[in-house]
């Protein structure tokens, strides 16, 4: 195929298969702003007081735009970073795991009792009660 | 016979890291210069998965996917989640502007200095060793074999960033 040969000489074998994903970038970049773009240029405009409100689910907005969140947000933010850097560390583990012994196993789980101690503390002390 | 065929694969690396670098740097202007800074907040994500496109570049899937998955996907909900939570945060009245700007832009230009001296008098070797097709599965046996104890100390650092949290977030709750 000469389109695939095209590819070969242009990109690196690494590279290639991120080809497919920079398309998609592009196309998912394209996408809504072609459509933003095509609406502004189709739509009529007639702009008036009423229809340049400001409305929240076809209602009107009840006091401020920027209000200050809950702090105990914070938390569940932090949480979700603990355990996505936990999925981190099992992914090499879970890869590797064929050719580690018993021994990678105990390990695993020693790291993963640890923090699941600090799941069963946050649980414990209420901190992932949704408010 | 396709229009490039005879353009060297440097050319179309060269154009691809031209092309992400640029945006990286676009992305870190942005949220310095915006006045909005949860729009900050939304062009720092841009840089974050521009420097994810910059280690794939490097040949570091792992690397990539971990700034994707830690920085695009966390940390950068994380300081949204700052922005939002911060105190009248929007309140036009707040003054954008630092009183410490003097101190501030000291402290850029030092360290400005030292990035300038560091990249122009450093030799930056390039490693001869070959890169491992199996990244992952070595990193993995790494990980579990020689670096076992920095590994089990991560979980531990970990622990301890939850636990340091959860008792700051509950000082706040009471007071």
């Amino acid at each position: 195929m000469p389109g695939c040969k095209t590819y070969a000489i242009l990109f690196p074998a690494m590279l290639q298969d991120y080809l497919l994903l920079a398309v998609l970038l592009v196309v998912a970049t394209i996408f809504p702003i072609g459509g933003l773009i095509t609406a502004f240029i189709i739509r009529p405009h007639r702009p008036g007081k009423i229809k340049g409100d400001t409305y929240e689910c076809g209602l009107e907005t009840i006091g401020e735009t920027w209000v200050q969140f809950r702090v105990q947000y914070y938390i569940y933010a932090l949480v979700f970073l603990i355990f996505d850097i936990e999925t981190i560390f099992l992914l090499p583990w879970a890869v590797a795991y064929n050719q580690l012994g018993l021994f990678s196993l105990i390990e695993m789980f020693i790291f993963l009792a640890l923090l699941l101690g600090g799941l069963v503390y946050a649980w414990r002390k209420g901190a992932l009660e949704w408010i | 016979m396709p229009p490039f065929e005879n353009l060297p694969t440097d050319l179309v690396l060269q154009g691809i890291f031209l092309l992400v670098a640029g945006l990286i740097v676009v992305a870190a202007v942005a949220v310095v210069t915006l006045r909005n800074i949860f729009h900050s907040a939304l062009a720092l994500i841009l840089c974050f998965s521009a420097v994810a496109g910059l280690y794939i570049l490097l040949e570091a899937p792992f690397v990539a996917a971990v700034q994707v998955l830690i920085y695009v996907g966390a940390i950068s909900v994380l300081i949204l989640f700052a922005v939002m939570l911060t105190e009248r945060v929007m309140d036009p009245k707040m003054g954008a502007r630092n009183e410490q700007w003097w101190l501030g832009l000291l402290l850029t230009a030092i360290a400005a200095t030292g990035l300038g001296a560091i990249v122009g008098f450093a030799p930056w070797p390039l490693s001869k060793a070959p890169i491992i097709n199996d990244q992952i599965t070595a990193l993995g046996k790494e990980f579990l074999t020689t670096y076992v104890l920095p590994f089990e100390v991560a979980s531990l650092l970990l622990l301890m960033a939850l636990l340091g949290a959860i008792i700051i977030a509950r000082e706040k709750e009471g007071g």
